[in-house]
């Protein structure tokens, strides 16, 4: 390891830094023999973090070690039967949902942070105001957004149990999560490249368009994946608005997500080992999705 | 060049105008949403009577009776059982990751915390329905318990509201300022007893926060808890007995409600929400403070 991604790692964790009261592990321990309350909290500290990390290793091996066995080919058949319980279509649909609902929303939450960032003025009560309802919007619990999408696009809006419903629903769920993260990603961009873009007489719309915007990629797409996430693992939200009927679903179709799907199976009771290796696929999207934004978060600090 | 300069402005002026449209879209969320709920919950909640719909402790929609205080307790205990669980190991975590936490040790721990919000409720729920379930059961025998509990809701939810209070509290814990701590081990404490006599309670805005924001989260959980609760619309008899939360009143019968039952039921939705504002202003004006 070389010393620079050492001094990086370190700024990262905040531990302290190496200095000349550099302290050993068996100094340490000395001085614990003189304060056992600190020893003792020392303890306690570093066992709640390893009870975390092991009921997330439980988990993962628990439900791994018994869903894997479970996975079989006509599980991944195109029609769904109540013999085969093929999750396939409820792949498919889970795809066309989350790209519906980030068709809608990011659009809309990228310029809503771009009006916030780039073109509001400082103090402007329009600002404040999104400020406050985007808080709102990502405080309300799914069932929430579930109902509220029963009663306006299912039933006012007459788009019954569809998935353009469920759509639509996701879509305003995870638009204060887009908002915030572009906001974030085009605050970092450092105010020289909008001073360098003006110097050279390109108008406001040219500067955020071509210089702004894509220096904020990276952020924006690390918000972007954490909504794929919530749209892949969203239940309660779904249930009342794109139904649940298991088949590879249209625009105006009822049906289930593989979440909505996993659901059914594991409460009717019938299907605990298919259930075991929806799961198994779920908790792998899982993985992948945060893997995808780790990777996509080094990147920013790297670029920095 | 004075037309094209023209055309210029113009097309500034209306990406001006749909960018502000874009702006708006979140205050017209939250306008419809309240607008909607409230149009349909609240004319239920006066047919029946605010009073005996929110203190009512009987719940039996083929009576027409609708009183929903067991399941508000229901939420307050489970939440409560959460919290008592799950805040310890939470704090204790996001100490240790600030404070305790070597830099290879770092890369595994904090990814993993990361990993536990990502996972989906549903498979929480599972993992609850063949896990913890069982487990609770077993506990509970010689009580006479159930499987299906509040206790298994409570562990449920306490792992799902744990990584939520470790992301906000590690941020606020680091940006406790380094003089602090140091200052505290110049005065010759220990580095456990600076951490936590010095930088700890210097972040006590943070941590409140923390806990607000995963006192939402676990109201508003839905799946997990209604796949563990057993799910009794009956006043709570102990921490080994079924309970119904309002949220789980609402997935529950909604497939099948009409006409009264169903308003009713969104004016259990209308309950929730308000009680999810108020937790929402507690945090959004602690995290005021913080930046104050």
């Amino acid at each position: 390891m070389t010393n620079d991604s050492l001094k990086r790692g370190k700024q990262q964790t905040g531990a302290p830094e190496k200095g000349i009261n550099t302290v050993s592990f068996a100094d340490r321990m000395r001085t614990y023999r003189h304060h056992p309350g600190s020893f003792l909290l020392f303890l306690v500290t570093n066992a709640a973090a390893c009870v975390t990390v092991l009921v997330l290793g439980f988990l993962l091996v628990y439900i791994l070690g018994n869903g894997i066995p479970n996975l079989r080919p006509e599980m991944f058949s195109l029609t769904y039967t109540s013999d085969n319980q093929s999750m396939l279509p409820a792949i498919i649909n889970t795809c066309t949902m989350t790209l519906l609902s980030l068709l809608v929303a990011v659009p809309v939450g990228i310029g809503s942070a771009i009006y916030l960032v780039e073109y509001a003025k400082k103090g402007s009560r329009v600002v404040g105001l999104v400020r406050v309802t985007t808080e709102t919007l990502s405080g309300i619990p799914s069932i929430v957004y579930g109902l509220f999408g029963m009663l306006f696009f299912s039933n006012t809006l007459h788009f019954g149990y569809s998935m353009l419903s469920g759509a639509l629903t996701l879509a305003i769920m995870i638009l204060p999560l887009i908002m915030r993260t572009t906001e974030e990603a085009l605050l970092s961009v450092p105010d020289m490249y909008r001073e360098g873009s003006f110097g050279l007489g390109a108008g406001r719309l040219r500067t955020v368009m071509c210089i702004v915007l894509p220096t904020a990629v990276p952020g924006i797409l690390s918000g972007i994946i954490l909504a794929i996430g919530r749209i892949v693992g969203e239940t309660a939200a779904l249930m009342y608005t794109s139904g649940t009927v298991a088949r590879i679903a249209g625009l105006f179709d009822s049906g289930s997500t593989l979440a909505l799907h996993m659901y059914k199976q594991a409460s009717e009771g019938l299907y605990t080992e298919q259930a075991y290796a929806t799961s198994v696929v779920l908790l792998v999207l899982a993985l992948i999705i945060n893997f995808a934004s780790s990777q996509v978060a080094k990147k920013i600090t790297k670029g920095r | 060049m004075e037309q094209n300069y023209q055309k210029k402005a113009r097309r500034e002026k209306t990406m001006e105008i749909v960018f502000l449209a874009a702006a708006c879209v979140s205050i017209l969320c939250v306008l419809l949403i309240c607008l909607f709920l409230l149009a349909n919950g609240l004319p239920a909640m006066v047919e029946i009577g605010p009073l005996k719909f929110l203190s009512g402790k009987t719940w039996k929609p083929g009576a027409d009776i609708y009183g929903i205080f067991p399941m508000i307790l229901g939420s307050i205990f489970v939440t409560a059982g959460a919290l008592i669980l799950g805040v310890p190991i939470a704090l204790l975590t996001a100490i240790q990751l600030s404070f305790f936490c070597p830099e290879r040790l770092y890369r595994v721990i904090k990814p993993a915390v990361e990993l536990l919000a990502g996972i989906p409720s549903v498979v929480y729920g599972f993992f609850g329905i063949v896990v913890l379930v069982p487990f609770v059961r077993a506990l509970g025998e010689p009580w006479d318990g159930s499987g299906n509990s509040m206790l298994t809701a409570s562990i449920l939810l306490a792992i799902m509201i744990l990584p939520t209070i470790v992301g906000v509290v590690e941020p606020a814990l680091r940006a406790v300022p380094r003089s602090y701590y140091e200052g505290a081990l110049a005065l010759g404490a220990t580095h456990e007893r600076s951490v936590y006599t010095a930088v700890v309670p210097a972040a006590s805005s943070g941590i409140l926060a923390g806990i607000v924001l995963g006192i939402g989260r676990a109201m508003g959980e839905t799946m997990a808890v209604i796949m563990v609760a057993g799910n009794q619309a009956r006043m709570p008899k102990g921490i080994l007995q079924g309970i119904r939360t309002l949220t789980g009143n609402i997935v529950i019968e909604m497939g099948y409600a009409a006409g009264l039952h169903r308003e009713a039921l969104i004016a259990t939705g209308v309950v929730l929400f308000v009680f999810i504002l108020l937790i929402n202003l507690s945090f959004s004006a602690l995290k005021r403070r913080k930046k104050a």
